[in-house]
């Protein structure tokens, strides 16, 4: 443990921490949405789109992160409207999205003069070079984010699990889904940082299947989620550190190893269930219950 | 008779998929004690006229009028499992969702629990309330979604097919049920198979692109025939032969007693 503290006196090494554990709380409970809606090729798509933004507001010398922000946000929007109705222009809109944006960004990144950015850096983030303004703007973000999902919490679950019901229950459907998406759209950008855009899908996906392997209930997935993130973080962190490994890589096997070990032992249980003769399935009574 | 206006008043409705039309010049009113059953064909446009009623899907043409008393909502069973079995929810959480409707303003975790627990138990799904909603049977999910419909106090109830994945016994409860529902509010049924519904039905729409309204709650073979396009045998069960009309052309078989 005096290697942590240790760690922790570098006023970086603090901040990558305060990034890693917003990013985990924010990754827990959007990446929940993500996963039983459906939604990580939309949180890919919106994730490279916002390269574009990035590249582009490089080239003009303005803040790369506004850009980024912008052109998520707006791309969220475009999903948001194109909807699900017509799933194969919508499926192919985001492809589109996805590849548009990349090419603008590495485009405009490109003809930038002088000191050329390390995309490196961009495609898998760093989140050592974290500055303590990106903190603070962060915190600000989670809060902001958190704040209105928790808000809207009924209402997103409503309409995730089911759509139709929902809007008979007067509940704005696709209000509630913009807001999502949005969501979704500013934490992308804000995890640029942390692990870069090939690898926020893992931060948004891995933790919340990981609550969804062991809780049963919305709230406790979610709970659970922020927490295997919150481990996945600190601990890709500190293996960052001890073995001078690059952070992003290190955050996601990290986590994905996680989900491998915690799939094998439930698969190990299961099959000593099995064996047992007396599953859930006998519990129920009569009633027949899907392999998981 | 003078009635109070219709809770729901669909006018010369027009609506389609493409540039195929489902639902021609449909008219219907729902008063405040009907009990009606829309029967018709598969593909015949059943869950779409609820689905318009409900206001999901908007007509291309026609009015649809919804008169709920004090801006309540319609209370609606959909058809079997139109989600994902995968969804993190217990059973008493899917129940809950029938309230949304109900919370205004600042919420309040753990209002309405006991209702929640009362319509449980009045399903008998108490004790499977904190089990995941994937692991539940075709007929526990089934009376979890009534569950769901009735917890928020409908001012009118609307089922689709709810009898699908039900077993006998659970049946004839769950008519009950709606027959006590129907005292205070109406009843809306969507269903290929009359029969179970035979004693409670008041009103019997029939759908196929076209609405064919009878307010007496009986079918005639002529009915049927320009309904289906063929001729269709109607078959009884049980006491109440309400459904039925003595055959023109065969006197005394499946007549009205």
């Amino acid at each position: 443990m005096t290697g942590l503290a240790e760690l922790l006196s570098y006023e970086f090494v603090r901040n990558a921490a305060w990034a890693g554990l917003l990013g985990a709380v924010l990754c827990g409970v959007v990446g929940t949405f993500v996963v039983v809606k459906r939604l990580v090729f939309i949180s890919g798509g919106i994730s490279h789109a916002a390269f574009g933004g990035l590249g582009v507001c490089y080239f003009l010398g303005l803040d790369p992160r506004l850009g980024a922000a912008v052109v998520a946000v707006l791309a969220a929007l475009l999903l948001a409207r194109s909807g699900k109705g017509r799933g194969r222009s919508h499926d192919a809109t985001i492809g589109v999205l996805w590849a548009a944006g990349m090419a603008i960004g590495f485009l405009f990144m490109h003809q930038t003069p002088g000191y050329a950015p390390n995309l490196m850096t961009y495609l898998f983030g760093n989140i050592l070079t974290v500055g303590t303004s990106d903190v603070l703007l962060t915190l600000g973000l989670t809060l902001a984010v958190v704040g209105a999902l928790w808000l809207w919490f009924d209402e997103l679950v409503a309409v995730a699990f089911d759509e139709e019901f929902a809007a008979v229950q007067g509940v704005r459907v696709r209000t509630v889904n913009a807001l999502l998406l949005v969501a979704i759209a500013l934490s992308v950008v804000f995890l640029l940082r942390l692990v870069g855009i090939v690898l926020v899908i893992a931060l948004l996906t891995i933790p919340p299947v990981i609550g969804l392997r062991l809780a049963k209930g919305f709230l406790q997935v979610v709970l659970l989620a922020v927490g295997s993130g919150v481990a996945m973080a600190l601990g890709g962190l500190s293996l960052s550190y001890a073995y001078d490994l690059p952070s992003g890589p290190a955050i996601v096997l990290l986590g994905a190893a996680g989900l491998g070990v915690i799939g094998l032992a439930g698969r190990w249980r299961g099959r000593r269930r099995a064996a047992g003769g007396r599953g859930l399935a006998a519990a129920a009574a009569g009633s027949t219950v899907d392999p998981p | 008779m003078t009635r109070t206006p219709p809770l729901v008043e669909l006018r010369d409705v027009v609506f389609g998929y493409g540039a195929e039309v489902i639902l021609d010049r449909v008219s219907l009113q729902i008063h405040d004690d009907d009990f009606l059953a829309i029967i018709g064909p598969n593909g015949g446009g059943k869950t779409t006229l609820l689905k318009v009623i409900l206001g999901l899907l908007d007509p291309w043409s026609g009015e649809v009028v919804r008169r709920i008393p004090g801006g309540g909502a319609c209370g609606w069973v959909p058809q079997f499992a139109t989600f994902d079995k995968d969804f993190p929810l217990r059973v008493r959480d899917v129940v809950r969702m029938g309230r949304l409707s109900q919370r205004r303003g600042r919420r309040r975790r753990g209002d309405g629990d006991d209702r929640d627990d009362e319509t449980l138990r009045r399903l008998g799904l108490i004790e499977v309330a904190d089990e995941p909603v994937g692991e539940l049977s075709g007929g526990q999910l089934q009376r979890t979604l009534i569950a769901r419909a009735l917890v928020g106090e409908p001012q009118i109830l609307f089922l689709d097919e709810p009898l699908a994945s039900v077993d006998l016994e659970l049946r004839e409860s769950l008519i009950d049920v709606l027959v006590e529902l129907n005292r205070t509010i109406p009843v809306v049924v969507v269903t290929h198979d009359l029969t179970p519904f035979a004693g409670a039905v008041r009103q019997i729409a029939c759908v196929n692109r076209r609405l064919h309204y009878h307010p007496e709650g009986r079918l005639t073979p002529a009915m049927l025939e320009e309904v289906y396009g063929c001729p269709v045998e109607l078959i009884a069960h049980g006491v109440p032969h309400r459904v039925l009309e003595p055959h023109a052309h065969e006197p005394g078989t499946g007549g009205r007693e």
